[in-house]
């Protein structure tokens, strides 16, 4: 198993800890606040993007790996980062195709996994 | 029992009697949870960079692989079972995104597959996507003035 000998877990662990972190703040937002849950969604998506706008955000996904990353904060830092990126190398083209080209694996994956999933459920049935 | 006359005295009863807060326990819950899922996530990652991806690809294919499993869970009613468990521990890893969009469009399939389906599968996606990208663009031309 050369694979599991490869595996740093002192970063599994910095990931467990910030990627919890993250989740806690969420939790408090739902329990301290009116916030339904799909506005929590949007603040978190939307929030990444800034914070990866200025730079932010980016220590913490240099620190905790997947635990920055897989929270919506990380989604919305990827947007922010392929965006500018894109600028930097084509322009104002940038702007429009970068973050949607940066998370486009994601995005493409929830909508076709999504569908196919709604597909094959069965809908629940209320027991009297 | 002393009368209750105001609703200040209404209030201080009703807090007493209420069971505390469950925060705590809502917070340590999502906090393994999340943390869990995150590190699943970082396991993948690893397995990826090991057979040679590089890191953007190994993060593609983290959230695609999450998302993949979160929605089948959803659709097996299995994903509402730990949600209402972890709380925001579950709500907002990216799982909570495919859960996010299988979960209404279940609920409406007896509208059609078009517009049941299709549609109602964009209910809490499409503001998170509409607000993401519109963000990202705005940074976009934002980053446009100083470069």
């Amino acid at each position: 198993m050369e694979f599991w000998q490869s595996i740093d877990w002192m970063g599994v662990l910095k990931c467990f800890l910030v990627g919890g972190l993250i989740c806690v703040i969420g939790q408090i937002l739902i329990d301290k606040t009116k916030l339904t849950s799909a506005r929590i969604l949007v603040i978190f998506v939307t929030a990444g993007v800034i914070l990866g706008a200025l730079g932010l955000y980016e220590p913490l996904v240099k620190f905790a790996g997947a635990g920055a990353t897989v929270p919506l904060t990380g989604f919305g830092y990827n947007l922010a980062k392929g965006a500018i990126e894109a600028v930097k190398e084509i322009g104002l083209l940038g702007a429009f195709t970068g973050g949607v080209k940066a998370a486009a694996g994601g995005i493409a994956a929830a909508v076709f996994f999504g569908y196919l999933a709604s597909l094959v459920s069965k809908p629940k049935i209320k027991k009297q | 029992m002393e009368p209750i006359e105001t609703p200040k005295e209404y209030q201080k009863y009703v807090d007493k009697k209420s069971p505390n807060s469950p925060i705590l326990k809502n917070c340590f819950n999502a906090f393994w949870v999340g943390g869990l899922i995150c590190s699943i996530g970082q396991l993948i990652t690893y397995y990826c960079k090991f057979r040679g991806a590089d890191q953007q690809t190994a993060g593609t294919i983290v959230s695609i692989v999450l998302i993949g499993v979160s929605a089948f869970l959803t659709g097996l009613n299995i994903f509402n079972k730990i949600g209402k468990f972890a709380g925001a521990g579950s709500l907002v890893p990216i799982t909570g995104f495919a859960n996010s969009i299988v979960s209404p469009a279940m609920e409406y399939k007896s509208e059609g597959y078009v517009m049941g389906v299709g549609g109602k599968m964009f209910t809490v996606a499409g503001p998170v996507l509409v607000f993401g990208i519109s963000t990202s663009i705005i940074v976009g031309l934002i980053a446009l003035i100083f470069i």
